[in-house]
This record gives structure tokens, sequence and C-alpha cells, in this order.
């Protein structure tokens, strides 16, 4: 399998985004870079930029290794991403509204009944109520990956609460710090107006009833989450609150936060948990991390939450594979990004197969993230390919199957110069009552040679993404 | 402000500056053991005292000396007073208030945590132990020199201020308090040089031995070191001088809130108690039984305002 590399395909000259780069990299000590990348990671650890990864022992804190080579786009390869990017927003958000009202799509029967009913993202609860100025997923992260000069696809589509955004950040904090010259040399786009535009975005879809400046907060699981990092990041750099369950209730039919002044409401919640753990009354009865009658304040309109509960039912692994339908269902459109061709396995012919092409496919759970419980075809032992086809047979309903794309390559520093590694992107989206995307995202990269997950629990990295001002 | 973030701050405050405290207890322990012929059995025993944490130290270990005791008030994680773990609670509670601290601050405070995971992490060889204790000290005054030279003069400041006044000022009557016999007058006192060593062990203790020669001159007396520690609003870990910041930070608070509160009346009626006329006062109604009610009131105290900012 040959992959694209954006950096030098198949050994011929650089291509035009790398050009600036490039001359810049041939005036530079190769000893020089090493020891940058050591400084990386001292900033890194200083800054106290980490995760938890669950199930580790004794790993209270890792750090996402970070690579020095960007990943560079051009301005109309952007261009062109972006025009998708927003077309499947607006699908989204119109998806939800739908599947929560009328159900129109599932009424024309381009997606079957028991998808959403028999669905745990599905949210009964949140049937008939609309969000304030309508918006459902209000950031969003599309997954995106690449396997030719001209072919992006979507992987996932991240509706519920993405992560990552910290990274693109201080990915970029860390590059100008580390190669002050380089940004002199070549016109990147800047990203660093993201938690400005998220504050105005969020402001944008305040409560009706709210009269004048919104009071917005973040809410977070708390110190011991993965992400705790981020949440703390991003109500910083928005200059709002940092929450948690404990600190919230609802005080006349408002959410409000004890303060050392006494209980103040708040009108925007970004919240980074999840809708099980929202509310206790409504949802999981055993979690202390939500607020006890925050879904009574919802559907009364006096709050918005951000993402909206349910938003995971658009997704969902299995609605994926609808995607184009949903589309050109609500944008009478055809998608212009494609998604990748998806088996599932709830299908009898599919899942025949998926059985017999396991070696070449990768399988995941409808339900799960973060690359676990999947399996990589071509890299499993026969063992854990056995082990596998078990849960599948006895379970095919949980499982979708998807070709091993050739993930394009970018370089990353080795030892001994530059070595081409698989990547994929993620480009992070903010609705209000209008899209706003800012330029660049977060690259991820499989470290291992020859590896295609790059899920940072799964030992994947991360890498400065820049949009070209050309 | 959230009640937590006032909270966190208060804690994250006291613990670094327990941190610093502890390493300042065992270095003066540690000049005491060298300097003496005797037996140290005793300093060491006093310098545990002074931490408040004899009991706990009893149920792992029989003897007091430099090995036991640096190694269970430096790093032992059991002690929750150790400054690895004041540290590592220091640190938690910054993590909790994040967004209330500058970068720099923040670094500052998880730039020493590593360190202190790092040094700390085998047992302690006596020889090293001198550096050590000057690592954790020139930590701790990395914290404070970020968090004085970045942090906005506004209610963050206010409660971490509070945290740190009133952890210093219980560990500054508390020293005095397990010493006080030391600087009786009724004790034959004629200027032994165990005396002398004694004294300059608790001026040591609260990194005062070298400022007061310049406020007292050369002489070592026990109504003056005990001026020194008591009442002159000058020296920075003073129970005057913490309770000037207390006063100071609460009335801050109430000037930016509108609002007045039960512990703005308690601090008042403590600084009273601080603006005695001389220390003589306080000898002749008894040194003893005023630090321990200085102390009982300073813990009132704290707990009183995390009552009515909302943070218990």
């Amino acid at each position: 399998m040959v992959a694209f590399d954006e950096m030098r395909p198949d050994g011929s000259g650089v291509r035009k985004p790398y050009a600036g780069y490039e001359e810049w990299l041939q005036k530079q000590d190769p000893a020089r870079l090493t020891e940058k990348m050591g400084d990386a990671e001292r900033v890194f650890r200083k800054t106290g930029i980490t995760f938890a990864v669950y199930g580790h022992e004794d790993a209270a804190e890792k750090l996402i290794p970070f690579d020095i080579v960007p990943r560079i786009l051009s301005g109309q390869e952007w261009r062109r991403l972006t025009q998708g990017i927003e077309q499947r927003v607006v699908a989204l958000n119109a998806f939800l509204d739908d599947i929560y009202h009328r159900q129109e799509i599932l009424k024309a029967g381009r997606i079957p009944k028991h998808l959403i009913a028999g669905n745990e993202a599905f949210l009964p609860e949140m049937i008939g109520v609309r969000p304030p100025a309508g918006v459902y997923t209000h950031i969003i992260g599309v997954d995106i990956v690449r396997t030719g000069e001209n072919e992006f696809f979507v992987l996932e589509d991240n509706a519920r609460t993405p992560s990552g955004v910290s990274y693109m950040l201080e990915n970029r904090e860390t590059m100008m710090q580390l190669f002050p010259e380089l940004f002199q040399h070549v016109k990147v786009r800047p990203v660093e107006n993201y938690p400005q535009l998220l504050r105005q975005s969020l402001a944008n879809v305040k409560p009706e009833g709210c009269k004048g400046t919104p009071t917005i907060a973040v809410l977070t699981p708390g110190i011991f989450n993965s992400a705790y990092f981020e949440h703390a990041f991003l109500a910083d750099q928005m200059g709002v609150e940092l929450v948690e369950g404990t600190d919230l209730r609802v005080v006349d039919g408002h959410i409000a936060m004890r303060t050392t002044q006494g209980y103040k409401p708040i009108d925007v919640l970004y919240r980074r948990v999840d809708d099980a753990f929202l509310d206790p009354l409504t949802f999981r009865p055993d979690s202390a991390l939500g607020v006890p009658g925050i879904m009574d304040a919802y559907r009364a309109g006096k709050i918005t939450i951000a993402n909206a509960p349910g938003t995971g039912i658009a997704d969902d692994k299995a609605i994926y594979s609808y995607m184009p339908e949903i589309i050109e269902f609500y944008t009478g459109r055809k998608a212009i990004l494609g998604n990748i061709p998806t088996w599932r396995c709830s299908e009898p012919d599919s899942l025949k197969y998926v059985q017999e092409h396991l070696a070449e496919l990768v399988v995941k759970e409808v339900h799960g993230s973060g690359g676990y419980g999947m399996l990589v075809g071509p890299t499993a032992s026969k063992k854990e390919r056995e082990t596998f086809a078990a849960k599948l047979a006895a379970k095919p309903g949980n499982y979708i199957a998807q070709p091993t794309l050739a993930l394009s390559t970018c370089p990353i520093l080795v030892e001994g110069g530059l070595a081409p590694r698989h990547v994929d992107l993620r480009p992070y989206v903010l609705v209000s009552d209008k899209i706003q995307i800012v330029p660049g995202g977060l690259t991820r990269v499989a470290l291992q040679e020859g590896s295609l997950v790059v899920n940072s629990s799964q030992g994947g990295g991360t890498k400065d993404t820049w949009v070209l001002d050309d | 402000m959230l009640g937590r973030n006032a909270n966190g701050l208060y804690w994250m405050n006291r613990y670094i500056e327990r941190a610093e405290n502890m390493a300042r207890l065992v270095d003066a322990g540690l000049r005491l053991a060298l300097t003496r012929t005797a037996s140290s059995t005793d300093e060491w025993t006093s310098v545990v005292v002074s931490a408040g944490v004899e009991f706990a130290f009893l149920q792992k270990h029989t003897e007091f000396t430099a090995n036991t005791v640096a190694d269970f008030l430096l790093r032992d994680t059991s002690n929750a007073s150790s400054v690895m773990s004041a540290i590592e609670t220091a640190r938690n509670n910054g993590r909790m208030v994040r967004t209330a601290l500058t970068r720099e601050t923040w670094e500052a405070i998880n730039e020493a945590w590593m360190s202190m995971t790092r040094l700390l992490k085998s047992p302690i060889d006596e020889r090293d132990l001198p550096r050590i204790l000057d690592q954790i000290k020139r930590e701790t005054a990395f914290i404070r020199g970020s968090f004085y030279g970045t942090m906005l003069r506004n209610e963050i400041f206010d409660f971490s201020q509070i945290g740190t006044f009133i952890e210093r000022a219980d560990n500054t009557a508390r020293i005095l308090d397990v010493k006080y016999y030391v600087l009786l007058p009724s004790v034959s006192w004629v200027g032994s040089s165990l005396d002398n060593y004694q004294w300059e062990s608790i001026l040591r203790s609260v990194a005062a031995h070298r400022s007061y020669r310049w406020v007292y001159e050369a002489e070592y007396k026990p109504t003056n070191i005990a001026d020194f520690l008591i009442l002159n609003g000058r020296m920075p870990r003073s129970l005057a001088f913490c309770y000037r910041n207390i006063a100071e930070s609460l009335g801050f608070l109430a000037t930016e809130y509108g609002t007045r509160f039960g512990c703005h009346d308690t601090v008042e009626t403590t600084l009273g108690k601080l603006r005695v006329g001389s220390i003589k006062d306080i000898f002749d109604r008894g040194l003893h039984e005023f630090l321990v009610e200085f102390i009982g009131d300073n813990n009132r105290l704290g707990a009183q305002i995390a009552e009515e900012y909302r943070f218990n």
C-alpha cells in the first residue's frame, strides 16, 4: 500500500505548500533540530499540558508527543475543505432538529427507524425541545483523512464534546517559541483567536430571556478527567469560570454557581461532561458530575447547553454511514467531502463480506471512541483477528467495518532525519448564527513506522497544522 | 469568584507556605544538631512537635534522628504536612484553580512539583540534606516571586494572601510555643551557650537569625526574640505582620464586595491584642497562654472566613 506523502509524493520534488518550509529546513543544522525537539517536550511538561490515559497504571499524567515538522495545507486546499465541512455541519444541525421534531428523514425512509429508536445516543428527553438560536451542535471536530492530492474523506463527525483544540493552540504557541524566524519566512494564517471566537459564538446562542451580556461557564468533570487541562485552558483563555457540578444548583429556575458573593446565574454552559452525567434527575442517578435539575431549566429555556444534550445521535458510527444521504436530504446537494465506504455488520451481506475480509479491514465498535475496541486487520496478529471474529459473530450489530485506507503521510523528525508517518486532521468548527472554522486544526500522527492508528491513547502524537496565507 | 476557587487558592497558598516552613524547621534542627556536642534527640523531637505531627511520627518511628525526622517531614507522603505532600496538595489545588493563576505562577508550581518528585523520590542521604533543603526553599521562593510579580491584585490575590498568612502565623506561633520555656526569664538564662543555640535555632527556623542582629544588635535576648516574632510589624514572619496582611486583604474584599462580615471584626480583635504596648505585657500575662489563645483564634478565623465567603 503506497501512501500519498504530503511533502514529497512518490519521491519527486517537494509539493508547493511545503516549498517555503523546505527552503528553511535545508539551512538548519540537524543537531539543532533534535535539540529543539527536547525543548518542545520541556515546554509541554512545564506548562502541564498533559492528559490521562485510562487504564494505564501510574500514568496519571502523560505528554502527547509533539513533532516539530509542521503539516502544511495551501490556502486553496483549505478553502475546499471548509466548504465541505460547512455543508456537513449545516446538515448535522438540520438532522438533529428533524430527528427531535418531525422526523421527516425517517418518514422518507432514508434512514432505518430502528437506528434511531434503539440508539442510546438518542435522548427522548430532547423530543420537541428547540435549543436557543436553534443550534444543537455548537462545537464540532470533523476528523478528516487524505489519500491523494485531491482525495479527502471524513472519518468521523465529532458532534458531542470534541477535544484537542488546546493542542492546536499550544502546538502553534510552541512552534512560534522554537522557530520564530520560520514564521517570518512562511506566512501562516493565525489560529490564536479561537478562544475569542468560541466566546463570541457561545454568547451568540444565549437564551432568549437573557438581556445584556450573558454569563458563560465551562463545566468540567474535574481535575481527574483526561482532558482537564483543556477545560481549564479554554475557560482561562475565554475569561470565564471553570465550574464543576458541585458548584452549581438551580436557583429560581436558573442554573447558578456558588461564588464568594452568593449564587450567580449562568446563561450559557459549555459543558465537557457527557450526556449521561449531565443531570442525575434525568439521566444516570449515580452521577455526581452533573447538576440536578439542569434539564428542567434547559427545557424551560433558561440556559443554553453547548453542545445540546442528545447530539450524539448525529455522530454515532451507525449513523455515519448514512451521512451522504443526510447531507443530500437537508442541503439538496451531493456531499462535497466524501465518506469512507462503510460496511454495516448489522446487515447480513455486509457481515459476510467483513468476516471474509477481516485481514484487510478496519473494524470499529459502533459506540466506541478513542481507538479502543477496534481491529486493524492488516496489522493485527492471527490470534487477535480470531478473538475479534468471535466478538463480531456474537454481536454483529455492534460493529462497522471500513477499508484500510492508505492515509497520507507527512514527515516527522526521527534519529537520522525525516521519515514519513501517517496523519489525520481535525479542524474545529464553531456554529452560532454563523459558521466559523479557524484555519488549521489538530494533526494527529502515528509515530510508529507503518502504523495507521493516530489516537493519542494509542501512542499517537501531534503536529502544528499550517494553513498558508496564499 | 467561585467559592471552590477561593477554597483552592486559600489551600494552595497554605500548603506552599507549609512546605517552606517544613524545610526551615528541618534546617534549624540540622544546624543545632551540628553545633551541639550533646545528643541531638531533644532538638529533633522539638522540630517534630513544632511541625505539629508528633503523634503521626510516633506511629512510624521510634527514634528522633536526623534521618527519621527529615524523611518524615520532607518526603513521607503518609504525612499530609510533609514537603512532598504539601507540594502535591498545593499543585492539585493549583490545577483546580488553574484559570485563576497566571501562566508563570502555574508553571512555577508545576515545576516545583516536578523537581520535588525527582528530588524526594529516594531516601535522603544526610550529606545531601543541605542541598535538598536549599532546593525546596528555592522552589517556594520562585513560586512566590512569580505570584507577586504577575498576579493582578484582585480577589484572587486576596484569598491567596489570607491563606499564606494564616498558615505563616500558625507556624510562627507554634515554633514559639514549643520553645517558649527557653525564652522565659525564670529559667536560668545567663546567656549560656546552650541558650544561645536554642535562641538562634528559633530565629533560624523563621529565617530571622540575620535580620535580628540588624534590629536588636548582636546580643540574643529572649524578650527581644519574642518581640521580633510577635510584635515587630517589619518582620515578615511575625504574628503582627501576618495579621496586618490578613486584615488588609479582608479589607480589600470588603471594599470590593461592599459587604463586611464577622471575620472583619475577628481580625481586628486579634490585631488589637498584637498592638499592646510592649512584649513585657505579654510576658506578664503568660507567653504560653498568649500563644495557645492565638493559635486557637487563628484557626477559628480561617474557618470563619471560609464560611462567610462560602468556601467551606
